[in-house]
């Protein structure tokens, strides 16, 4: 009996705990609350890559929770798939290590970046609560447990966006991003209740072994993929996004970076796992590619013109989503063809979830240096900003990595999954590779206004007393710093050591119903 | 046909309750409007598990049953129901937030996010 064993369900219990003992810890004054959050967010963190090593090394983890086995067997011999387990393989692993790394890096951000406001033992409950709900969406292997974690997360999330509640935009954003998420919610859950109702069951392995194409079917894959596009913002249900991200306090969003990744990995679990090749090879695949390429365009074209800082970025998050959904609907188009998988179908997927993980890193960083300006200079409006660079000297070393990234230069980890991304959508249709490499240069312009001026220029009189923020922020954003120069050091590496394994594990259905399901039913 | 009658009354709450989130001017409205969709999202799942005279689906002490309804969708009902109950307690709670921010309730007041 080796501990590692319950990797999957440590990954879930422990920010689980940390949640509700912060509101005890909390007692214990302000130092003790911190410490209490670093080492949590440093065990889930530790958890998740224990858990990634794990499963690449052995294969697929399948846990279940208080039992056994992943059926229930009657005495006459009939058994149903009804156990509550959680699956972990490649892809999920995968997933989970890169949101809990943004989560890390949140944290420590949050510790001084929150320290002039009261109810900060809410405020951690809220956080964990919501990196529970976020892991909790990615390992699970169970259709209406993906559900709970999505209420979860998205509960969490509209508490945390409206913390700072004496501010109407605060809670104007989080109602909108409420509304938003509680009707994709919904349709989550009538969409299993349709898989229910067809195969008794809610088991994702067993669901997709019997599954065939009817109209029950249909009709759930289309509540799926609008909600779930829904809830990763991506254009034209893009409208909360802007809102919600500039709203929550910085921190947080770096977290919500990572929970919209949760609800793309359920979309990409649904349309490859869940349905695979019944899910047909025009339909869904073109409507997400579509999807993916308004989500670029548009995104990146109303970044262009924003004024506020946090704002523009979150624009660009719209736009960086386009490119996941691009390269993932490309994978999804040539499902069905061995020969297009080969020449250009696993390298878009490779390229799309690389891009995964280099956009959770950069733009959770981006966040993070907005939230450093707004804390030190106390606006984060473009307009009156200037200057900064000689005040924040660390802040504009870490804010030129992640807009380098971000834009696609050279040598930086973001050019690396935008290449393959560029040049597998090439070889489906042109024109994508044109849109894509379009909003790559005006992503490029948008970083360098940005840049120009908030950091450079003349020294502004207003801007004098500026000092470098504290040391704990500073290591927040050393932390995504750190795994972006590491990508861009070793992207052969991480293709094939981590990208790599992941597609493979998305694109074998079989392997994934296997696991769990071992002889059948 | 009259097998079918629940699953039309599903319909009927879910469009309702879509159609007051899209045109309803009123955040209370737009509120009452995810209330029906939960409530068709969990009269769907335990339509789903009815069987026509089954019984409660407990073994101890049943006697002589022959159909049982499925138990499984009540447990997810169960959970459901208070998930919807936390969503809409926060719902109402920045609704109210909102009312003492703006002093309206008209959603085409409330717009100073916007662009």
């Amino acid at each position: 009996m080796n501990w590692q064993m319950h990797l999957p369900a440590l990954a879930l219990a422990v920010p689980l705990l940390g949640a509700f003992l912060s509101l005890v810890v909390g007692l214990g004054g302000r130092y003790l609350r911190n410490a209490w959050m670093v080492c949590v967010s440093i065990a889930t963190t530790a958890i998740c890559i224990m858990l990634l090593q794990r499963v690449l090394a052995g294969g697929t983890m399948v846990y279940v929770m208080g039992a056994e086995s992943w059926n229930f067997t009657l005495p006459s011999g009939l058994s149903w798939p009804i156990r509550i387990i959680i699956q972990v393989d490649a892809f999920s692993a995968f997933m989970a290590a890169t949101s809990s790394i943004a989560a890390l890096a949140g944290a420590f951000f949050s510790l001084r970046f929150m320290d002039k406001f009261t109810g900060l033992e809410k405020f951690s409950a809220l956080y964990f609560l919501l990196v529970t709900g976020m892991l909790g969406m990615q390992i699970t292997g169970d259709l209406f447990n993906f559900f709970v974690f999505l209420e979860i997360a998205s509960v969490a999330s509209f508490g945390l966006i409206a913390f700072w509640r004496d501010r109407p935009e605060a809670v104007e954003a989080s109602f909108k991003y409420m509304v938003v998420s509680t009707v994709s919610a919904m349709f989550v859950l009538i969409a299993v209740g349709f898989l229910y109702g067809r195969y008794n069951a809610v088991n994702i392995a067993a669901v997709a072994r019997m599954l065939h194409m009817g109209y029950a079917e249909k009709i759930a894959l289309v509540f799926l993929v609008v909600s779930l596009a829904m809830k990763s913002g991506a254009v034209p249900m893009h409208m909360w996004t802007p809102d919600a991200y500039a709203e929550a306090p910085a921190g947080v969003t770096c977290l919500l970076v990572a929970v919209s990744q949760a609800s793309l990995y359920g979309l990409f679990r649904v349309c490859f796992t869940l349905y695979g090749v019944t899910a047909g090879s025009v339909v869904i695949p073109w409507t997400i590619i579509i999807m993916g390429v308004l989500s670029m365009f548009i995104g990146v074209t109303m970044a262009v013109i924003q004024k506020e800082m946090k704002r523009l970025m979150a624009y660009h998050s719209v736009s960086q989503i386009g490119y996941i959904l691009l390269a993932l609907g490309v994978g999804l188009l040539s499902l069905k063809d061995p020969q297009a998988m080969a020449d250009y179908g696993f390298t878009a997927m490779k390229g799309g979830i690389f891009h995964i993980l280099n956009y959770t890193m950069y733009k959770g960083l981006l966040f993070l240096s907005a939230g450093a300006v707004f804390y030190s200079a106390g606006t984060r409006d473009l307009n009156e900003l200037g200057g900064l660079a000689r005040n924040m000297p660390q802040t504009t070393f870490m804010f030129v990595i992640a807009a380098a990234a971000i834009a696609g230069l050279p040598p930086f980890n973001g050019f690396v999954s935008k290449l393959l991304i560029y040049q597998t959508t090439f070889a489906v249709y042109p024109l994508l590779a044109v849109a894509a490499l379009v909003t790559s240069v005006l992503t490029l312009a948008s970083f360098v206004k940005v840049f120009q001026t908030a950091f450079l220029g003349p020294a502004r009189k207003t801007f004098e007393k500026v000092v470098e923020v504290p040391a704990s922020m500073l290591l927040g954003m050393a932390v995504l710093t750190l795994v972006i120069v590491v990508l861009t050091l070793f992207p052969g590496w991480t293709l094939s050591h981590l990208v790599e394994p992941a597609a493979k594990a998305l694109i074998d259905q079989s392997g994934y119903i296997s696991a769990v399901m071992g002889g059948g039913l | 046909m009259t097998g079918n009658a629940p699953f039309l009354v599903v319909g009927v709450i879910f469009l309702l309750g879509l159609y007051a989130i899209l045109t309803e001017r009123n955040l209370i409205k737009i509120a009452i409007g995810i209330s029906l969709l939960e409530a068709s999202a969990n009269l769907l799942l335990i339509v789903l598990g009815y069987r026509t005279g089954g019984s409660v689906p407990i073994f101890t002490l049943a006697g002589d049953v022959g159909t049982m309804v499925l138990p499984t969708p009540q447990a997810l009902t169960l959970t459901a129901i208070v998930i919807g109950l936390a969503t809409s307690a926060l719902l109402l709670s920045l609704v109210m937030l909102l009312y003492r921010h703006y002093g309206t309730l008209d959603v085409r007041e409330i717009r100073r996010l916007r662009g």
